[in-house]
């Protein structure tokens, strides 16, 4: 490892422009003759929509024009959609309703709009939008799942018949119901994954510039994946077709899954500016991104674990409920589906497994994928169900887990999922040494001579990640391939820029992709810039998400290099006249080994530019690409114990230590690692603790402002303490497995594990608020 | 329709006469009520008048035994302040957990009982330790200062000049913070006077704003200690209840915080 190589905790590159305020992000721009666009947006839950009267409106100043719903559907434009078809165990298709961009006669969810503003300023068009009429007549809502599948509860799409998108199962169900009738032991647990607003720092935002001339689109938004945003705004909005239709994605400010989604907003932002012939800009408020940015998990879940007479699981049965909102959106179907049922083996050896997947329309915000998307939810089941067999049967829960661990590589689930490598042991053994796991009985008892009631939880999670195999994914329904794509280009003065599909909003690409090209060739990182988030510059990508930009996009990168490298070679054995094969590169340098002959990076660069002398029939030039699919998904693991002192006065919980012990395989820069892992704690420990989205009976939002909903704050978190155990991914050449998300997977069932073992009681719902604790500490 | 015209006043005087001329005029302190609720559209003001910049209206002052804690003077002062340390170190401790930094270093003691918003800190201090409530008309005890949610005994156009709050033998004071707002889900300011008169406020609990608790109250006049209050029982009717706490937890906690406050107050 260099300096700045593979390995070395390099500080980030971008971080100057970010901490001076000199970012660019969408609302940043301004562009010639722009407009604002301000939606108008339903204040009920469902409803239709009997008239929209713009008159007054469109008199007042600054107004360019008022659209509504019925002009969008008229005009051609695609309804949105989802892109992962699932099917039923019946064999049928997802039964999905249609949710057009603007809704023109029924709206289902409180915040969707009906109509836009366009106006000179964001305060006229808001000033103008008070103005605008709309005609409601309110329908019975629905919020919760129960309830939604009841009979006679209002019903939101005609095309799914009581609510009911899908009822998918995976495993053998056979096999499942031996393992119960003959198993010493079952385990039963409820519980409810609760829903979560994921709350990037910046809101979501569009700009929309159409050139009549050229008849083409430019869109400015915050996404991460503008190819796949352009691929389908092209083939399913009839927006444009895709050589007539750039997207940017510049600085973007944290994303979380949630926009990784085409929304409503850029369809419509796009759609007027070519109907009032001038740009349109929209920036959402946080209340707009409570109420419209894709909300999170949302699941209610029964499941019951079998097992011998010698504590070994031997099946494990689950049904869940998912909440879907009131419209599928773009990945919603996958993820309480191949991204959740497929990880319920959890770190163990399960001989069978058989789940239940209902997915269920609500009067609700669209659920789909936020930071771990699915495997949260599987992680925190399974880690909880551990934790209550362990009571149950009266064992430690360590040695439970232990005594249940996959030590065979690969293994194979009964859940689709080959697992390639992994050592739990390790990374349970480094988190209990961490914690110091067997001195917690005294400080247990201590704690208890000071009247504080102290709790230990461990959690030892699995994800699926480095999304993901296009064939395999394919296979089960993808309506993409889930590769990534790298092009290298040396300049004719040797420095380097690395075009990639990956889309950085937080993850510190600039920086991280930089240190494999100075790992390569032995040059700072400063001689080497990272272009992404623009469809007119990189051909194409699949965008960030899923822990995959390291595993996946990191990998294309090297392939890219790769087939540069070997040019080069080409090229620098030909200036020293020496063989290919014997020319290594070190420090920016092409040297014939063994000797002192040597030609820089730069002047190969120039070579192969100038193209003065180069090898007989070599193309001039020093540019590659890669497209790179992943073999199979990989797999970060770990374990994650924490401490937690309840004060049985207040039921508050405080955090007395908090380990993690991660099997991430190879890292490419450890402070950034640090930084995910830090930032998905925070996320785990806050859907256990602190924030829950909730609905009314009605489906009116009761969460949708900071001063409702409980983000995490610093002060809320214990300091952290990180260690590694490491398995190299045998999948990529670099070994990544990738650690965006292990954070936000594993720390939730540690929390509540803790609170529950501190308290004595088993059953806590998320988040565990100090009432919540309280009522259950003192329910008889 | 939501224009508004600004003002910044250099005297008391020239606020009251500023606001006597606008039509729908609202006076300006700190600013973290007034500006987030006119950003939301639900307030819009003619005229805004900024009372941050008076001069007179901003400081602390100790003579013989009365703090007095004038009225733009922010959150951050108060916290810090060696004089509030060293007379009635509880009301520093209170100030030191209003909201977060910025709304401390904004934030005005007259903004905050102005507003009288159910869960505020100071008005749990301004009833337990009897203060007064000076304006630029007259003089108002705290007993008939707050007068329900979000009202006050406030006149149009009346404009808070001063808290003075009497010196007392001992206070203490404990919140449990609102897990998102940070203001008291429920708090208990506990306070013994130099006349041996012994009052406990509690506020973010009633369903009625800032309250006095006579049960506490009752029992620390047998002892002054936390294990006093043990027996007592506080009645959840009446109480607010919402998704952060029901109206049996917020009972517990007057309870529990009162205890806290009385072993803070030793
Ligand atoms: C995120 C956040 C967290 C908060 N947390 C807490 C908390 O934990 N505890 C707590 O107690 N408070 C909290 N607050 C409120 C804070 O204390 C405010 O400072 C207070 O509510 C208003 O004070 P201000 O000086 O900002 O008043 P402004 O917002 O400027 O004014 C509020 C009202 O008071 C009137 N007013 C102001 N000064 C006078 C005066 N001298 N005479 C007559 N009327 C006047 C104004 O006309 C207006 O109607 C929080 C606020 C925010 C934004």
């Amino acid at each position: 490892m260099g300096v700045e190589g593979i390995g070395a905790s390099v500080v980030r590159k971008e971080d100057k422009r970010f901490i001076t305020g000199k970012g660019r992000y969408v609302d940043d721009i301004k562009l010639q003759g722009m407009t604002h666009a301000h939606f108008i947006r339903s204040p009920h839950a469902h409803a239709k929509v009997k008239g929209i009267d713009s008159a007054e409106a469109l008199k007042m100043p600054g107004v360019v024009a008022v659209l509504t719903g019925q002009q969008i559907v008229d005009d051609k434009v695609g309804n949105l959609i989802c892109g992962w078809a699932i099917t039923s165990k019946d064999g049928s298709p997802m039964k999905m309703g249609a949710w057009p961009a603007m809704a023109p006669e029924t709206v289902r969810f409180v915040g969707q709009a009906v109509a836009v503003v366009i106006a000179e300023t964001k305060n006229l068009a808001r000033d103008a939008a008070e103005a605008v009429v709309v005609d409601y007549e309110e329908l019975p809502a629905v919020a919760d799942v129960h309830a939604a599948i009841k009979a006679g509860a209002p019903q939101l799409h005609p095309e799914a018949p009581g609510n009911q998108v899908y009822d998918w199962v995976i495993g053998d169900e056979g096999a499942t119901d031996a393992a119960f009738s003959k198993a010493a032991n079952v385990v039963k647990l409820d519980v409810t994954n609760n829903r979560l607003a994921p709350n990037a720092m910046e809101p979501r935002a569009a700009i929309a510039d159409y050139d009549s001339a050229e008849e083409h689109f430019t869109l400015y938004t915050t996404s991460q994946n503008p190819h796949v945003a352009r691929l389908v705004l092209s083939a399913f909005y009839n927006i444009a077709p895709e050589h007539k239709l750039r997207v940017i994605a510049p600085d973007v400010g944290g994303g979380f899954g949630s926009k990784i989604f085409i929304y409503p907003e850029e369809m419509v932002a796009l759609w007027a500016s070519k109907k009032v012939g001038r740009p349109v800009k929209w920036t959402g408020d946080r209340t707009e991104a409570f109420l419209t940015d894709a909300h999170g998990r949302d699941h209610v879940t029964h499941a019951e674990m079998a097992f011998d007479a010698n504590n070994n699981i031997t099946g494990l049965k689950v049904k869940t409920y998912a909440n879907f909102g009131a419209y599928m959106s773009l990945f919603s179907s996958s993820v309480p589906t191949y991204l959740y049922a497929t990880l319920l083996s959890g770190q163990y050896n399960i001989p069978a497994i058989h789940a239940e997947v209902i997915g269920v329309y609500t009067n609700t915000t669209p659920v789909d994928a936020y930071r771990g998307a699915g495997r949260p939810e599987a992680s925190y089941l399974i880690e909880r169900l551990m934790e209550t067999a362990a009571r149950q049967l009266k064992v430690d829960p360590a040695a439970l887990r232990r005594q249940n661990f996959i030590t065979q590589f690969p293994h194979q689930t009964p859940v689709i999922m080959a697992y390639d490598t992994g050592d739990f042991n390790a990374s349970l053994d480094a988190a209990m040494k961490a914690i110091d796991y067997a001195g917690f009985a005294a400080r247990k008892a201590k704690a208890k001579a000071d009247g504080m009631l102290r709790g230990i939880g461990v959690s030892c999670y699995i994800e699926a990640c480095g999304i993901a195999p296009s064939k395999a994914v394919g296979s089960l329904g993808a309506g993409v391939g889930l590769w990534e794509s790298a092009e290298v280009r040396v300049n004719p003065v040797g420095t380097i820029e690395i075009l990639t599909g990956s889309h950085s909003h937080g993850q510190g690409h600039e920086t991280t992709f930089c240190q494999l090209v100075a790992e390569r060739l032995g040059i700072p990182i400063s001689q080497v810039s990272i272009v992404h988030g623009d469809t007119d510059k990189v051909q194409f990508g699949m965008g960030t998400y899923g822990s995959r930009s390291a595993a996946v996009g990191l990998t294309a990168i090297l392939k890219a290099m790769e087939k540069m490298e070997a040019k080069a070679k080409k090229i620098a054995a030909h200036a020293l006249e020496a063989s290919e094969a014997d020319i290594v590169i070190e420090n920016g340098e092409f040297k014939v080994t063994g000797t002192d002959k040597a030609i820089a990076l730069p002047m190969v660069a120039l070579a192969a530019y100038t193209a003065h002398n180069l090898p007989d029939g070599m193309e001039p030039g020093l540019k590659e690409s890669a497209f790179y699919d992943p073999t199979n998904f990989t797999f970060p693991a770990g374990a994650y114990i924490c401490e937690v002192e309840v004060d049985p006065g207040t039921g508050k919980t405080s955090f007395v230590n908090f380990v993690a012990a991660d099997d991430f395989g190879r890292l490419i820069n450890p402070m950034i690692v640090e930084g995910q892992v830090h930032g998905g704690l925070a996320q785990g420990i806050g859907q256990a603790l602190l924030e829950h989205a909730i609905y009314d009976a009605n489906g009116q939002p009761v969460t949708a402002s900071f001063m409702d909903y409980s983000m995490p704050r610093a002060d809320d978190l214990p300091s952290f303490k990180l260690s590694h155990t490491t398995t190299l991914c045998p999948g990529n050449p670099l070994g990544i497995k990738g650690c965006g998300e292990a954070g936000a997977i594993g720390a939730s069932a540690a929390v509540i594990n803790a609170i529950t073992d501190a308290i004595g009681k088993n059953n806590l719902e998320m988040p565990a608020t100090p009432d919540r604790v309280w009522r259950t500490i003192h329910a008889a | 329709m939501y224009q508004t015209t600004y003002h910044r006043a250099s005297s008391v005087d020239e606020a009251a006469a500023l606001f006597a001329k606008g039509s729908e005029a609202k006076f300006l302190a700190g600013g973290q009520t007034l500006l987030p609720v006119m950003k939301q559209r639900l307030a819009s003001p003619s005229d805004v008048i900024d009372l941050g910049k008076i001069k007179e209206l901003i400081g602390i002052e100790v003579s013989g035994d009365t703090l007095t804690v004038k009225a733009a003077t922010p959150h951050y002062d108060v916290a810090t302040s060696d004089a509030v340390k060293k007379a009635i170190p509880a009301l520093a401790y209170l100030a030191s957990l209003i909201g977060d930094p910025a709304v401390r270093y904004r934030g005005t003691i007259g903004g905050s009982i102005a507003n009288n918003d159910p869960a505020a800190d100071y008005p749990a201090a301004l009833l337990a330790l009897g203060a007064t409530v000076k304006t630029n008309k007259r003089s108002i005890a705290a007993e008939d200062f707050f007068k329900g949610l979000f009202t006050t005994a406030l006149e149009d156009g009346e404009i808070i000049t001063s808290v003075s709050f009497p010196v007392p033998q001992k206070a203490g004071y404990a919140k449990m913070p609102h897990p998102a707002s940070r203001f008291a889900l429920t708090a208990v300011f506990v306070a013994q006077t130099k006349s041996g008169e012994i009052r406990v406020a509690a506020t973010g609990a009633s369903q009625s704003g800032v309250m006095r608790v006579p049960a506490i109250e009752a029992a620390l006049k047998t002892s002054w200690s936390p294990s006093a209050i043990d027996g007592v029982t506080i009645s959840a009717s009446n109480l607010l209840s919402d998704i952060h706490g029901t109206s049996e937890y917020r009972a517990n906690l007057i309870k529990v915080m009162a205890q806290r406050a009385v072993a803070a107050a030793g």
